[in-house]
């Protein structure tokens, strides 16, 4: 049958048409629609993994802001804190200073007052026997001389020591 | 086919107006009319019969079919509109000769010594029996050929330059059109099945796809040439693929059709001459499978239209012309089918000569 028996001439058109078709679409048309398919997609793929890198690059800056939030407002409660135990110290610094201080200007005080005493009192005991030694002096001088005027003048004596 | 239409319709008046004139002739009263009554019924039935012959033997479906599906020396587009395509002729003593085949056109379709013979198909056959000739007319299928060619080329070619100028910019118009095809061919077709080296034969599969293609479609066109159904292109398509597959085939491929793995020494009497069938069984299914199908749904389309002129009938034309319309496009989807399919076994043939086998697979 004529529809099974290839025909040679077609044979020949068909070799040679076709391999010219594939030639020049291969040189001229699929190289560069094949390039620019690819680069395209290069393309895409590029700016999608960019897309991904500056993604996870936010996530990762959202997280570096939230430690620095953290990271201030712990430094900032610390100072606070310290601060605070700073005034407080100062305050009961002073107060201690104060406290002894101010023992220490009673102990002052009481030094003082007890030297004056003492003083005060050395000095009654020296007056009080430069007197008695005085009044035994006149009085061993009247006693000799007249015993009524002695009694008088121990008498005298007697009140004016008490007057001193 | 309207002069089928024209002719159908002048025969059926003639019968019908014969048919009707017999019995108003057949009332005449006398004997002696009588008897040349009947002798004119006799006559008129002969030529009724006659014609009616005539016309059986003018209209044959099967030539029609095969008149339409074969390839030819002028491109009728229909009945009367005819292109003459160039003869082109080489034979030792006269070398090359190149005529228009319009040219033979006259009583015995002879010229310059060549005789155009119409059978199934047509041939040129020299009168003097003793000459060799080889025949490179630019045909029918030559022509279609061509034309399909310098459209493939100037489509792609335009849509290549569409890629040159938007760079890495989204497709437009008619290039994102193609583009769906050639990215379905590289990512589901070549690159899957061919595997890793498949940039290389990514040229030859896709203008085998569109070449195909084009082709089927432009084949379902009225008057168009049916190049894809004709064995010779689906000949030269599979031999193509089938060099392609054995020059770029590795050792492992080769070594496979002399030694299949696992299969014990006796069996290997039956399993080479299997494999080695195998082998000229792949082209060969390729090319009958693209030819046996395009033809198939010619003679299927044609035969529904002959159909139309067998019956001749207001009633049945319509549904077979529904028919015919539901068959076009099946054909159309066959025609992207059988494109498909002739590519993705080129690429399965393809992929599978060029495998890397790792050697610890087979143990050898």
């Amino acid at each position: 049958m004529s529809l099974l028996t290839p025909n040679p001439g077609l044979i020949f058109w068909m070799l040679v048409v076709f391999l010219l078709v594939v030639f020049i679409l291969a040189k001229f048309a699929w190289k560069p629609i094949i390039k620019g398919l690819k680069d395209r997609e290069n393309e895409i793929q590029g700016a999608l993994d960019l897309a991904e890198k500056t993604r996870a690059e936010m996530i990762q800056l959202k997280s570096d802001n939230e430690k620095l939030i953290a990271e201030a407002n712990a430094v900032r409660d610390q100072i606070l804190r310290e601060a605070k135990d700073a005034a407080d110290r100062t305050i009961a610094e002073s107060k201690d200073k104060a406290a002894v201080e101010a023992q220490k200007m009673i102990e002052n005080a009481q030094a003082a007052i007890r030297n004056e005493q003492q003083l005060a009192v050395s000095k009654i005991r020296k007056e009080v026997a430069t007197l008695s030694l005085e009044i035994a002096e006149k009085v061993l001088q009247r006693e000799l001389k007249d015993k009524e005027a002695q009694e008088n003048l121990i008498a005298e004596l007697a009140s004016s020591a008490r007057l001193n | 086919m309207y002069i089928y239409i024209k002719r159908f319709f002048a025969v059926a008046l003639v019968a019908t107006t014969c048919l009707f004139s017999v019995p108003a002739s057949a009332d005449e009263p006398t004997q002696h009319e009588h008897e040349k009554v009947t002798e004119s019924i006799n006559e008129e039935e002969h030529k009724i019969e006659h014609k009616l012959e005539e016309s059986e033997a003018k209209f044959d479906i099967g030539s029609m079919i095969m008149h339409h599906i074969a390839d030819s020396h002028e491109w009728e587009i229909t009945h009367g509109v005819v292109i003459p395509l160039p003869v082109i002729l080489y034979s030792a003593d006269r070398g090359l000769e190149v005529f228009s085949s319009s040219n033979f056109h006259n009583e015995h379709h002879e010229y310059n010594g060549y005789h155009l013979v119409h059978g199934d198909s047509e041939q040129i056959v020299p009168v003097d029996e003793s000459r060799k000739i080889y025949d490179f007319s630019i045909t029918k299928n030559v022509a279609s050929m061509l034309i399909s060619a310098v459209i493939l080329i100037l489509v792609f070619t335009s849509i290549a330059r569409f890629y040159k100028n938007n760079k890495n910019k989204a497709p437009k118009g008619f290039q994102s059109a193609m583009e769906v095809i050639i990215l379905f061919i590289r990512d589901e077709v070549v690159k899957p099945n061919v595997g890793p080296k498949y940039e290389k034969y990514l040229p030859y599969l896709l203008t085998l796809f569109f070449f195909i293609l084009i082709n089927n479609i432009m084949g379902l066109l009225p008057g168009s040439a049916n190049l894809t159904g004709n064995i010779a292109v689906t000949m030269t398509l599979a031999v193509l693929t089938f060099i392609i597959v054995h020059l770029n085939a590795n050792g492992h491929y080769y070594k496979h059709l002399v030694k299949p793995t696992g299969v014990p020494v006796p069996l290997l009497l039956i399993m080479i001459p299997v494999e080695i069938v195998g082998v000229f069984m792949k082209p060969f299914s390729l090319m009958v499978r693209l030819f046996a199908n395009i033809t198939a749904g010619h003679i299927i389309l044609l035969s529904l239209f002959g159909l139309i002129f067998i019956f001749q009938s207001f009633v049945i034309a319509p549904v077979i012309s529904l028919f015919a319309l539901f068959l076009n496009f099946i054909e159309i989807m066959v025609a992207f089918i059988q494109a498909f399919i002739f590519t993705l076994l080129s690429s399965m043939y393809i992929g599978s000569a060029i495998e890397e086998h790792s050697h610890a697979d087979h143990g050898h």
